[in-house]
């Protein structure tokens, strides 16, 4: 295949290849505890707030990691006070406060650079990775793998029984927002790949095709790190040799992968529920 | 050795309405308690108030007379059923591995003993054969059974289930008090929120009878009388377990 020939030719490609799939073997790993715990929104708003954070960081002339891991936080804390100290649910308080991060943050960005940057920050422009972003997306994604290994333990028991974790004297609390900060380095290093816009379709999708196709949350983990990367990498396919858009392809491969599972998947799947239930009726 | 759990003078209010008012009682080792009331009497409040799970507005709960929380990795909590994702990817047998991390600690992971361990947890509660079923493909009963067996692995000394019996088959029933009684003959001290009046003398030796307020609590002949329920349910109650006596 050319596109192989052109990976072992150019240095940038390859840069890219190795951004990629490590983008989406993180945003499976985070994405599987994020649906879980019942914050898909939660992901959705993250990504959004980090826009203001990272034009900050160009007007200051620093790399924009900071300024969107900062914003990306003071996202989840906003959220989580407004949702304790009031009695506004949660999904009003996440969509509250994530909306008047991302309009910030366009406002800012305007006035921090060209049009073209932005939309290279929305939607991502994966062959644009440079060295520093890719050693950057590296040390992200062990930091990431690395937590979820060590704390693989608590990571579950607090996603499936919150209440049982805090009686046994876990720190569910700080537990949560272990996972926020994780969830903001991952969105951070995704913003190249993908772009802000489209952070959410590789967190949520690759995790709920690996939610229909198993039944232990380890396997679950590992599939969709595997359907995240292969997504990603499909990306790439196609914006280095048709010259489109990463973020939006990426986002159409996770849901092609997700519709094959929603229709064929042994347990879960809706064609193959359809067969047996017409096998049973022959049968009866 | 003998333990006291000794709760003293504890209100909890959730924005501004009082839930829980001056709330006191004590009971030691060996001792099968029902938290009984009426609906919104504050039985699942009072739960989560003793294990520190919500904030109180005043009052202690000691273990001989330390702060509860020295105790945690001893208290094993089995929560309402409803507040449980039945589609969480977790199979039976991994759910009970749970019961191990507590004494676990931060990094270690569950060996090979402590997986054998959660077999037998199961084989107490009769589900052994389901260890490789998803949770939620179990009954209601049989789950109920599954979160027992998951307490038992923790190998505590202080239980805490938030109405176990609601919704469950009659074995499974019989299973779960079977087990409760044994481990109050193990010298164990354990509470159950329950809100049906049946079998109340049949499951528990002692009661904690709340509106609110403590209306009594102690012995179940003592609290188990028509003048308290009247009190706490603010209505004449019919003892329905005096009625199946006589049938």
């Amino acid at each position: 295949m050319e596109f192989i020939n052109d990976l072992q030719t150019y240095a940038f490609l390859q840069k890219a290849f190795v951004t990629s799939i490590m983008v989406g073997i993180i945003c499976g790993v985070i994405g599987s505890f994020i649906i879980l715990r019942g914050m898909a929104l939660m992901g959705d708003a993250i990504s959004h707030a980090v826009l203001p954070g990272v034009a900050i960081s160009y007007m200051l002339g620093i790399n924009y990691f900071y300024g969107a891991v900062f914003t990306g936080i003071l996202t989840a804390f906003g959220i989580g006070a407004i949702t304790q100290n009031s009695r506004i649910k949660s999904d009003s308080s996440i969509g509250l406060v994530f909306s008047a991060f991302f309009a910030l943050g366009v406002i800012l960005i305007s006035k921090a650079k060209s049009a073209t940057d932005l939309t290279q920050i929305l939607f991502g422009n994966v062959l644009a990775v440079r060295t520093s972003d890719m050693w950057l997306t590296l040390a992200i994604g062990s930091i990431v793998i690395l937590a979820v290994v060590l704390f693989y333990k608590e990571l579950l028991v607090s996603s499936f029984d919150e209440t049982m974790a805090a009686a046994y004297g876990l720190n569910v609390r700080f537990i949560h927002y272990a996972i926020m900060f994780l969830l903001t380095l991952v969105t951070v290093a995704s913003l190249q790949t993908v772009g802000v816009i489209l952070v959410v379709s590789m967190l949520i999708t690759p995790a709920s095709t690996a939610y229909l196709l198993t039944n232990r949350l380890s396997v679950m983990v590992v599939l969709a790190s595997f359907f995240g990367a292969l997504s990603a990498v499909i990306g790439l396919y196609f914006s280095f040799e048709y010259n489109m858009p990463s973020g939006p392809v990426i986002a159409l491969a996770t849901t092609a992968l997700f519709l094959l599972a929603f229709l064929f998947s042994p347990k879960q799947g809706i064609i193959v529920r359809k067969i047996q239930a017409f096998n049973r009726r022959k049968l009866a | 050795m003998s333990d006291t759990i000794s709760v003293k003078n504890i209100s909890v209010s959730y924005y501004g309405k009082q839930v829980l008012e001056n709330v006191s009682f004590t009971f030691t080792s060996g001792k099968l308690i029902g938290i009984l009331g009426p609906n919104g009497a504050g039985k699942s409040t009072l739960m989560k108030a003793m294990l520190g799970l919500i904030p109180k507005d005043k009052g202690t709960i000691e273990i001989n007379s330390k702060p509860i929380k020295n105790f945690r990795k001893n208290i094993a909590y089995v929560p309402q059923r409803s507040n449980i994702d039945w589609n969480f990817p977790i199979k039976v047998h991994d759910a009970v591995i749970i019961g191990t991390y507590p004494k676990l600690g931060l990094l270690r992971r569950p060996k090979k003993e402590d997986k054998e361990w959660a077999l037998k947890c199961l084989e107490k509660v009769g589900m052994e054969d389901f260890a490789n079923s998803q949770i939620g493909e179990l009954s209601g009963g049989q789950q109920q059974r599954v979160f027992l067996a998951r307490a038992l692995a923790q190998n505590a000394d202080y239980f805490f289930l938030d109405e176990p019996f609601v919704g469950i088959d009659v074995s499974s029933e019989e299973v779960i008090i079977g087990i409760l009684k044994q481990l109050q003959a193990e010298g164990k001290i354990v509470f159950v929120v329950h809100h049906d009046l049946t079998k109340v003398k049949n499951y528990f030796d002692e009661l904690i009878l709340i509106n609110k307020q403590l209306i009594e609590a102690g012995p179940v002949q003592q609290v188990f009388q028509p003048e308290n329920m009247t009190r706490a349910y603010e209505r004449p109650v019919a003892m329905l377990d005096d009625l199946e006596v006589r049938m």
